[in-house]
This record gives C-alpha cells, structure tokens and sequence, in this order.
C-alpha cells in the first residue's frame, strides 16, 4: 500500500512538472532541531525564504532545549524538527498548536499521509521516515552458502557458520550501547515477539513476561556472536566495525544505508559486498522486530498567527516536492514528499513498512519506559541476573518515574 | 553572583518536593505516516486547569528521595528482610540505581584521591631534585593531562584501551590473553577509570606540593641533615609537615571532584559497569521524557554528600582559622 | 638546590630519573599517539582491523596515497568552519578571565584589609558552588533564559561561568593579598596616598604572580567547560568542546570521528602553549601564597 501511494503520487508529480515557488513571509521562524543531513537540507530550504528572519539551531542536544524553547511566551522556536519519539514531550508540555487551517491555506504541496493527526487535529508534518533492518556482506554469505536472513533464528545460524568457518570471529553487529540504543533493540525484538509495553488502555508496564523474556533471550545469544565490548557500541562504533570488514550481518538504521560504505579507507570487499534487505522476525512472528519512525516538523503554540503563518510558509516551501531533483538530498533520507523516488538504499525501510512493522509508540509515558529499559538490560546482558529480575527491575524503575511524572 | 548560584540552590530544593500533576489521560485517533490507530494522549484543558490551579505542580514532600530511583527505603527494607546473609543483601542493594551509584563513586573516591596525593608528592619531590635545567621541560609535560579538557583526555584514552587499540593489545599481550577487553568487563572498567582519575588529577597534585617545596625553610632541613637524620626521615619529620596545608588543600578539592565524577563515564561509555550520582542527574535530564525532580532530587543529594565527606576537613580547617583569630 | 641534586647517591638518582621518565610518557604519550593518529582516517585511527594500521596508516595509505592525510583537518577547519567556534572559545575565555579577575582583584583585596577574617567563609562559599553539579545549575537556568531571550548568546555564558567560578577566584586571590604584609599600603598611607591609590601604586606591582595563577584557572574552567557551554549556547555560537562532541555524531547521525580527532588536537594546540608560557608563573604564583589557605 505504502510503496504503491508513494508511487502513484511520484507519477502525478511528474505530470504536474515542478513549478518553482517563491517563498515570502513577513514575520520571524525560527527552528530547532536534529543535525542530521536530511534535517540540514530542511533548514537550509526554510532560510531560502525571504521577508523576515529566519534562524536555525540544529543539534544532537535539540530534545533538551526544545521545550523550555517554545515554553516561553512568545516562543524562543516557532517550529521544532521531531520523530515520534519526542513529539510526545511537546504534546505533554502542551506547546504546539494544531494545523489544520495553515494546511487548509497553505498545504496544497502536502499528502493526506504526511499529516501526523490526533484527535482528528494536524499537528506535525512528516516528511521522511526511518526503520532498522538487516545490512549484511553478501560475498560472505554466499560464500557460506545462505540465503539473506528472514529471521533472527536464521541470523544465528548463519552466524555460528561464519565463525565455524573461520571467516570472521564476531559476524554480528548490533548497537548494544546500555542505554537508548540497548533499549532500542529491546523494543524491537520485544514487539516481533508480540509483545505489547503497556496494559491496554494504561500506562501500567507490561514488559515482564514471555515476550519480554523470550526478547531478552535472544539479544543475549546473539550478544554472543557480537564483540565483546557491545555494550559500549553505539550505531556509530557499530558501522565502523561493518567498514572494517569485523562485522557481515547486522540489524542497522535504514537513514544509515545510503552512507554506510562511503567514508574514506573502506577495503574494497566490504564496499562490493554491502547488501540491505527487510528487518527480520523473531521467534516465529509475522510482524518484524524493528520499528518505524517518521520525523516531522511542529509549530509552537505561544507566538503570533502571523509568526505561525510564516513558520508554516516557511517549513513547507523547504519540504517543497522540488528539492528532491538535487540528487544529493534525494538520497539523505526515506522521503515522504510527494515525487519521491525510492533509492536502493531505501529498500530496507519500504520492505519494513510493506510487512506492517509497528510504528514506534507514540505515548506520553514511552519515554520513561525507554529510559528504563536503557538503564536496567545491561546487567542481564553481563549476565549479572536472570531476565525475569532484569525486567522486574525495569517495571519498577519505570513505575518510581511515572509515579513522579503522574502518570500512574 | 549570589543570585546566579544561590537561586538555583533553592528552586532545585523546592522542584525536588514538588511533581507534575497527576495527567488526565484521553484514548483518541492518532494517524501517522503509516496508519491511524486509537492511542493514549494527555487531556491538555483539564491538565491546564490543574496547572492553573497548582502552578508548582503536586507537593510530594520528601517522596521523591525516597522512592525506588534514591534512596529506595522500601526496596531497602524489603532486601533486609528478604536476604540471608550480607553477599545477599549487598547484592540487592547493587540492584538499586542510588546504590550503584554509590558504590562505584565511593570506590573512585577513596582509591584515586590518595593515590593522586602520593604519586603528585613523589612526582614533586623527584622533579625537585633533578637537575634544574631539565625542570621546565618535566614540568610542561607533567601538566598536560591536567589541562587537558577532561571530555577529551577520557575521549583520548577511550580510543587507546580498546581491544583493539595501542594499549589494549599491550595489556593483551601482557596477560598472554588475546580475547582480553577492557570494556567488557566491569571490574576492568572500573580500573580504567580509577587509572584515568588518577593520571588526571595527579599533574595538579604535583605542582601545588612543587610549589609547596620551593618555600621549604633552608634552615630546618640543615639543622635536620646536622642532627644526622637520613633522606627518608627529612621528608618524614620536615617535608610532610610543612606540605600539610597543602595536603588538605588538594584533598579538599579531590574529594568533591571525584564525588562529581562524571565526564570520565561518558567519555568511557561506562554507563553499562559504573554510575555517578551525576551521570544519573544527567540520565534523567537526557531522555524523551525529563525527569526534573528527580534530578532536582538527586542534586540536592549531591550537595549532602559533599558536606558529609569534606566535614572531617572543615572542622580542621575551623579549627586552624579559629587559632589564628 | 642544585647542589642538593649532585650530592644524591647514584642509585637513588637512577630511581628517580627512571621514575621521572616512566611518569612522562605516561602523561605525554596520549597526547603523541592523538597527534599522530589525527593525520589518519577512521579505520586507521581506531586500528579496528589491525592494530598496526594505527601506527604505519595502510588504509590512509590505500586511500589517500601517503601514510599521512590532513583530511581530518580540512574537514574540520575549512569544510564546517572549525575557526567560528575557536573565536567563540576565545571571546568566552577572555571575558571571564578579565572579569573574574576584576572583581576577584578588588573584591579580594577589600576582603583582605576590612579588618575581619573571612577566609573561612569564603571558602564555604567556594566550596558549596563548586559541589553543585554543573547540569543542575544549567538545567535551572534554562527556562529563566528562555523566556528573558538570553539563551544561546556568548553574554549568558560568560556570565554563568564567571558566576561558577567566582568565589573560588575570590577566595585564591583573597588568601594572596593576606601575605603581602598591610606595613605595604600603610606606609604608602602615610605618605599621603588614600587607599585606592596605596592600591594602585603599591599592590598592583606585586600582586602579578597571584594574578596569573587564578588567571589561569579561571582560564581553564572557561576553556575545558562542557556541560554549561553544551547547554547554553546555540549553534553559530558554540565552542571548542562542545563541537568537538557534535562531531562525534549521535545514534541518527554518522559523526565525522576524524573531524573531531582532528579538533581534539586542535583544541590542544593552545593549552600546551599556555602552559609553556605560563609554567614559570604557574609555579611562583602558587608559591606566593595563593594556595595557602
């Protein structure tokens, strides 16, 4: 459905012709938000306009100054670059404003699905989207006679042959990294498993059990085909071991595929043998364990009509169906605007979209439950406690902070 | 100057008492990019009005220092009750984030702080007595790693220790074991840090008791040589005792630097094997949902500790100021 | 003391020296090795397939034909204007030593001749602001700054770190003027100086050596700072570190290591100078009282 509406629309497109608009506000934007190439390409469009100011603030650190950023009043940012995952922080804090007459004025350019809806009101644009799934060196799976891995059962087995083989000592790579990305991993392989992270309709935590378990299982017989030192490796350190041929079968962010084997020094093997596929199921699942994401843009709540009006001007001029004729923006992200033509780097992330991979949880309390996790896997990953006290300890940790929060 | 320091004292106080109201939770249609399904939101008017009402939010006394992510009385009860012996107990506690913390903070504390007083004294008295051309250069060097900002020499070292890096393979072939990782292990890890804390601060150590030396009483030093007391007693009975203050001056700022130990674990990705109390301030400003009274609460916690650990040095130095008054 | 370093028995001297010289590479050896890497590319630098690659460069060799590249370099000073945020550090550098030791110079030396001891206090003072954790402070203040607009400017930060590190400046120099004996500006008093001229014209020519070393550390907090520049300042107007660490990338971003590799051994370039200047200076000051207590 998805490919085939993104498709359909690149068609209408190109029958359209891309007209070049002028872009003109009169009054102040000003963005914050990630600093990742796609989002660089998307401040840069919005300060293409002319009229009136307008300023970015792109950084790692965004999560942590948006908010006390858009609290004031008038807001410091206009608009904030987010993904499902921190779009909830804005929601909780009440300070972004819904879209719907902006899109209704100015949003012809737009598609129905990059529209983020709640409670039947817009209230963020989308435009690219982002899932983890496999990247593995095709030379060395062909090389041990398998087909690509559909699961992570197969992934194992493929593991265990390379090293039997002698060809690689650790063949899996995963970012393992306590914390977020340790977290991240667990909620992957968590939902293949069928689980669910709250009981229905609550935010009582709902990890400690047979999916939970069966998840933790399974990171940990793979953590043992992994270096040694995965729990310091983020997704960085992890594309670095892929580039130095250390690593031939992994679970990596599609918004990384495009620049995977690029940099400066990569052993031509590797460069050759660089493959993208789906994300894997686990544990005899349908649904994959991997998530999807989107990131979008929002505009605050506490400024002027006339500085929304601008800011809503201004973001949608920079996610203009246009910018995707430079072939260097083109390939930076999975976009969702309308004309996007699917690269093969974005193979993987229309594979995981096509196969109903569950969007990251978009709720008020799935941060703390993330915090959690990151904070309490690891001693289960060193083997310091059984799974059933490592989730036990993390509904209770998730439980003191939603206390706090007062979500529960 | 008051204002800047004295205002967040006292408003981290008073957010560590207080909390978020309780939300009011709506179930409604949320549609993304890839489908529309019915999820859980926050009901902005009704929170609005309990803000309105309340703008300081829930006041919770002292819950929050005493829930599962502090001081954890309960668990703590529980793991008394519930364990056998002492291993089992300790083993619970180590479960407990404050307690984790703690453990490997206190650790750091008491192993690097005097460490870094003998080797910055040995340091001191070794470049004191080697030639006095060659003095400034040792001196240049051994500064280094003091200066150095401390993100980017625990950032330096991270790279050198890998398994794969210079001194990984060194300690590699050292213990005669290739699959030896210093990351991997907490134990090790904790020394890489204690090593890294000690390399830092020794350079600072050194040059206040180099200073030190260099108004050392000519006189009392001959008069000791005349009595006939050898090396190692003039810096027992002469030496020591004029370095005292300085002694107490660099454990003072140890002491209250190493309790803050924090670039170290993040330089070192050491979240996995050891905490601080400010590495957990900083888990809980960092995630998608920030947890300000916790971290409120946890800071406050940190300034307790402090004074605890420096009393035993202000009484003498009270007592000092009171003498010369 | 010469003459004590030649009257040490040889074996003693051979200990020491061996000691002296296993201390150095220790302390040196980092930073050479940091050197030495920065001219390398990525998979050279963390020798992640061989670790010998780190030292005879084979991938940058492959790459780059010769065992040595500045790419990390070009990368970080021309490609993403490494120069702006040196000038940043610089500018937040210079203010905060120049202001911390205005009022640290005046401020001290009034405390030290009002008659009343205030080292003890000051020193509580000193204390309780250097254990509050940076980030909670940062944390406090960013809504305040927020809504007054002041966030993500040079101005807010030089304030706040000035404002960290103040009564620890004071309480250094503070203790420094106590040893220069007050017979100094009485005298000149009697001469028929008032007491800002007894200042000027009697203290300020000996107070230099104390000066430049809380100069110093107040140069060094401002310099080496990371959790209050990270959260303060926006990003035309960031520093050395935090840069250094937004090179580094985070889990959505491929980082540029050897962009940051490269501005590590850049942002050391002027410590090492610094030190080489002011280490002559470092240690009289010091000796001149300023630790004392």
């Amino acid at each position: 459905m998805f490919v085939r509406k993104l498709v359909l629309a690149g068609v209408m497109t190109v029958l359209a012709g891309t007209s070049a608009m002028a872009c003109g506000i009169n009054a102040r934007v000003s963005v914050v938000g990630n600093e990742f190439p796609a989002i660089q390409s998307v401040g840069a469009g919005a300060q293409e306009c002319s009229g009136a100011e307008v300023t970015t603030n792109l950084t790692a650190d965004h999560q942590k100054i948006n908010v006390p950023g858009m609290q004031g009043n008038p807001a410091e940012y206009t608009s904030a670059i987010i993904a499902n995952s921190s779009i909830v922080a804005l929601m909780n804090e009440d300070v972004i404003r819904p879209l719907d007459d902006l899109v209704a004025k100015h949003g012809k350019d737009l598609k129905k699905n990059q529209l983020v809806t709640i409670d039947g009101k817009v209230m963020a644009v989308a435009f690219m989207a982002n899932a983890q799934h496999l990247v593995y060196r095709a030379d060395v799976l062909k090389q041990i006679g398998v087909e690509p891995p559909k699961t992570y059962e197969d992934m194992l087995a493929a593991a265990k042959m390379i090293r039997d083989k002698g060809i690689m000592a650790n063949p899996v790579g995963g970012a393992y990294k306590a914390g977020w990305n340790l977290a991240q991993e667990f909620n992957n392989m968590f939902l293949g498993m069928g689980g669910s992270h709250f009981k229905s309709g609550s935010a009582q935590p709902n990890v400690n059990n047979e999916a939970g378990v069966k998840a933790l299982t399974m990171m940990k017989s793979l953590s043992e085909y992994m270096n040694p030192d995965f729990l310091t490796h983020d997704s960085n350190a992890t594309n670095a071991e892929f580039r130095a041929g250390n690593v031939a079968i992994m679970n990596m962010w599609g918004s990384r595929a495009a620049t995977l084997v690029t940099a400066d020094g990569v052993p031509q093997e590797v460069v050759d043998g660089f493959a993208i596929d789906g994300p894997m199921t686990a544990g005899g699942g349908a649904i994959p364990a991997s998530t999807l994401w989107w990131d979008g843009w929002t505009v605050a709540k506490n400024i002027s009509d006339a500085e929304a009006e601008s800011t809503f001007i201004a973001m949608t001029h920079a996610i203009r169906p246009a910018i995707l004729a430079d072939s260097d923006v083109a390939t930076q992200a999975v976009w969702l605007i309308d004309g996007y033509k699917p690269t093969p780097a974005a193979v993987g992330v229309f594979a995981a979209a096509e196969a109903n991979t569950i969007p990251y949880p978009m709720l008020p309390y799935m941060g703390l439950l993330h915090t959690a996790l990151g904070n309490e896997l690891a001693d289960f990953m060193q083997g310091k406690e059984s799974a059933e006290q490592a989730l036990a300890d993390v509904e209770a940790a998730y439980v003191a902070a939603a206390k706090e929060k007062g979500f529960l | 100057m008051l204002l800047f320091i004295a205002t967040p004292i006292v408003s981290v106080t008073v957010q560590s008492m207080f909390t978020p109201h309780e939300a009011v939770f709506l179930t409604v249609e949320t549609c993304t990019p890839f489908k529309c399904t019915e999820e859980t939101t926050i009901d902005q008017e009704a929170t609005a009005a309990l803000r309105a009402e309340q703008p300081l939010g829930r006041f919770v006394g002292l819950d929050i220092y005493l829930d599962r992510g502090h001081l954890a009385i309960s668990e703590v009860g529980e793991a008394w009750a519930s364990s056998q012996n002492w291993t089992e107990f300790l083993a619970s506690l180590s479960n407990l984030p404050f307690y984790r913390a703690m453990s490997f903070t206190l650790v750091f504390i008491f192993t690097v702080t005097p460490m870094v007083i003998v080797l910055g004294l040995l340091i001191a008295l070794a470049v004191n007595s080697i030639y006095a051309r060659l003095r400034g250069v040792v001196i240049f060097f051994s500064l280094l790693p003091f200066v150095i900002t401390p993100l980017i020499g625990a950032l330096v070292l991270y790279w050198m220790i890998d398994s794969r890096g210079i001194l990984g393979n060194l300690l590699q072939w050292m213990a005669g074991d290739p699959s030896l990782s210093l990351k991997a292990s907490t134990g090790l890890m904790w020394v890489s840090l204690i090593v890294y804390g000690i390399w830092h601060a020794a350079p600072f150590a050194f040059v206040i008791f180099y200073a030190g030396l260099q108004t050392l009483p000519q006189d009392q030093m001959e008069a000791a040589q005349i009595d006939g007391a050898s090396r190692l007693q003039r810096v027992r009975y002469v030496i020591l005792p004029h370095l005292m203050p300085l002694v107490m001056f660099v454990t003072l700022i140890q002491l209250m630097d190493n309790f803050r130990v924090f670039e170290p674990i993040i330089g070192f990705n050491a979240e996995a094997h050891a905490t601080s109390l400010s590495w957990a301030i900083f888990n809980d400003l960092g995630g998608e949902t920030r947890q300000f009274s916790s971290a409120a609460a946890t800071s406050v916690i940190t300034i307790i500790g402090v004074a605890i650990l420096l009393t035993p040095v202000l009484i003498r130095t009270w007592r000092d100021f009171r003498r010369k008054v | 003391m010469a003459s004590r370093a030649q009257s040490l028995p040889k074996g003693l001297r051979i200990a020491l020296t061996s000691f002296i010289v296993i201390w150095l590479i220790m302390a040196a050896f980092p930073f050479i090795w940091t050197l030495w890497g920065s001219f390398k590319v990525e998979l050279d630098f963390f020798s992640i397939a061989d670790w010998t690659n780190a030292i005879t460069g084979a991938r940058t060799e492959e790459t780059h034909g010769s065992p040595f590249t500045g790419a990390g370099y070009h990368g970080a000073w021309v490609e993403e204007g490494f120069l702006r945020n040196v000038i940043n550090t610089f500018i937040v550098c210079f203010f905060v030593v120049l202001t911390s030791l205005t009022i640290g110079t005046l401020g001290g030396y009034a405390l030290s001749r009002s008659g009343y001891r205030y080292t003890f206090w000051l020193l509580i003072a000193a204390l309780i602001f250097r254990a509050m954790p940076p980030i909670t402070l940062v944390a406090g203040y960013m809504l305040p700054f927020f809504q007054w607009n002041v966030w993500g400017i040079l101005p807010t930060t030089i304030i706040v770190l000035v404002a960290i590190n103040q009564p620890f400046t004071l309480w250094m120099l503070h203790s420094f003027f106590q040893n220069i004996p007050k017979e100094l500006d009485e005298s000149a008093k009697v001469d028929g100086c008032t007491q800002f001229q007894a200042f000027r014209h009697v203290i300020i020519p000996v107070m230099w050596p104390g000066v430049i070393t809380t100069g110093l550390f107040s140069f060094l907090l401002a310099y080496n700072d990371f959790a209050v520049t990270a959260m303060l300042l926006a990003e035309e107007n960031r520093t050395m570190v935090p840069q250094v660490a937004a090179f580094l990338g985070s889990t959505y971003t491929e980082g540029n290591v050897m962009f940051a590799v490269a501005s590590v051994v850049s942002a050391t370039v002027p410590l090492f100078i610094l030190v080489m200047v002011f280490q002559r200076q470092i240690v009289s000051g010091l000796t001149a009282g300023a630790v004392k207590g």
